[in-house]
Order: C-alpha cells, then structure tokens, then sequence
C-alpha cells in the first residue's frame, strides 16, 4: 500500500464538501438530491478507506458501506417520487417555490 | 508508482466531474457528469482493495441511482430551461461555509495520526460478507431489507397518478 490513508480521507472530504454546496446553492430539487449522493458517496470512500487501513481483517466497514448503498437507494426512489408528485399538483420542481407550510 | 498515478487521475476525474455536478447550468449534463463521478469513486474502491463494492457502485449508483434521476430530469424538463438561474440566494455563503468545512475537515485529518495497521485482505471477501451478513449482521440486515420494501411502496403509493372519478 504506497497510499497513505490521508489522501484518501482529504479527497473524501473535498467530495464531500463539494456535495454540500451543491446541496445548498441548487434551486432544483432534483439537483440537491444529485449533491446528497456525491455526499454518501463520501461517507462510503471514508469508510472503506478506514477499512482497509485500520482493520482489514474484519469486514465491518464494507458491509457498512453496503447498508449505505440500501439507504442511498431507498432515499432516492422516495425522494424522486417526491419530486415528481410536487411537479404533477404544484407545476415546479423550485425549491423555494415550494412553501405550502409557509402560507 | 502505477497505484499513486491511478489514484490522482481517479480522484481528479472524481473531483472535477463534482464539481461540475453542482455548478453546472444544464442538469441534464449534471446528470451525467455524476455518473462520471460514479465512475471515478468506483476505481478508488478498487484501488482501495474492494472490487465487490466497485461492482454494486456501478450496479445500485450508475444502472439505477442515475438512471432514476436522469428519468426524473426528463419528466420535469420543461420548467428548468438553461436561461434559468440555477442558483439561489444564498450560493456564496454555502460555498464559503464548504470551504471553511474542508479545511477543518483537512486540519482534523492529518493532525489525527490514525493508528493505521497493515494488514492483509481475506482470502475470500465476498464469502466473509456473506457470512457476516447473515451472522453478525442479520438484525441490520432484515431492517434493510424492510426498509427497502417501505420505500417501494411508499415511492409508488407517492408517484402514482390520481385515480379520476370520471370512469365511474
């Protein structure tokens, strides 16, 4: 392993953070989810990453990673579907467009 | 030598697709520059000895997770033309508050000193998987798979089309 941990944890984070922006700046819904899965995808490299430095033996951290990809699956299909009824009754897909809770 | 070299273009191509993910005014071409993300987090998982997971990264993220926001981009197309601001208000704020972010996270990583062991992989990781799943793991395991039942079915009861009364 010529790797050192380090560089895969500071890449992890910059993907990270770049998701967060996303998830932030976006007006489509359908982007901010797009920044939420550059976010998990984070998670997962930090976590097989630690893995494979830090116990390799075990495979704790990959069956994590795992349950992380059933999540992310379910957040998205569920998340979408959200989307795509506010657009069939609302007509937007804006996030700040959609206040119901505000009025 | 080669995994370093791998592990830059990997990591560039993942890094730079992102950012093109969130800054992009098509999110069509988004889209697919997330798959490309997709992509580059699949070599590092291989580079990081975890071929299985590259694997289902490139089955559950690309085959499905992209496809079903390509699917979704395509739906509500229309409303989202390039013209549009793609940003809000608050953009530079959160770019500041990602940055500030990243440079802690950085000073916390390498001030850490993580106690990293050098060991080997099993012999057979996907059989170890298998067994730790169905051992170890199997109260997770059975709440996943309840999970992603709930999620159907709450993903179609949500995205169905309302029955018309008019047929009555």
């Amino acid at each position: 392993m010529s790797i050192p941990l380090n560089w895969f944890l500071v890449v992890a984070a910059a993907l990270f953070c770049i998701g967060l922006y996303g998830v932030l700046s976006r007006r489509n819904a359908i982007g901010i989810l797009m920044g939420i899965e550059l976010m998990l995808n984070a998670v997962n490299i930090n976590l097989i990453a630690f893995w494979r430095y830090l116990d390799p033996a075990r495979l704790t951290g990959q069956i994590f990673a795992v349950f992380v990809f059933a999540v992310a699956a379910a957040e998205v299909a569920v998340g979408l579907a959200l989307v795509i009824a506010i657009y069939r009754n609302r007509d937007t897909v804006i996030i700040e467009e959609i206040d119901l809770l505000k009025e | 030598m080669l995994p370093v070299l791998i592990f830059a273009f990997a990591s560039l191509v993942t890094l730079g697709a992102a950012v093109a993910v969130v800054t992009h005014k098509n999110i069509l071409h988004s889209a697919f520059f997330l798959i490309l993300a997709f992509v580059g987090v699949a070599a590092i998982y291989v580079l990081l000895e975890a071929p299985f997971l590259a694997v289902v990264q490139v089955l559950v993220y690309i085959g499905a997770i992209a496809i079903l926001i390509v699917f979704a981009i395509m739906l509500t197309r229309r409303l989202m033309s390039e013209e549009m601001e793609q940003r809000n208000t608050q953009w530079l704020p959160s770019a500041i508050g990602a940055l500030a972010l990243f440079l802690v996270l950085g000073w916390i990583v390498y001030s850490a000193g993580w106690p990293a062991h050098e060991g080997a992989v099993p012999a057979e990781p996907i059989a170890l998987m298998g067994q730790e799943l169905l051992t170890t793991y199997l109260v997770p395991f059975e709440i996943a798979s309840v999970l992603l039942l709930a999620a159907l079915v709450g993903a179609i009861l949500i995205g169905r089309e309302k029955e018309t009364r008019s047929a009555e």
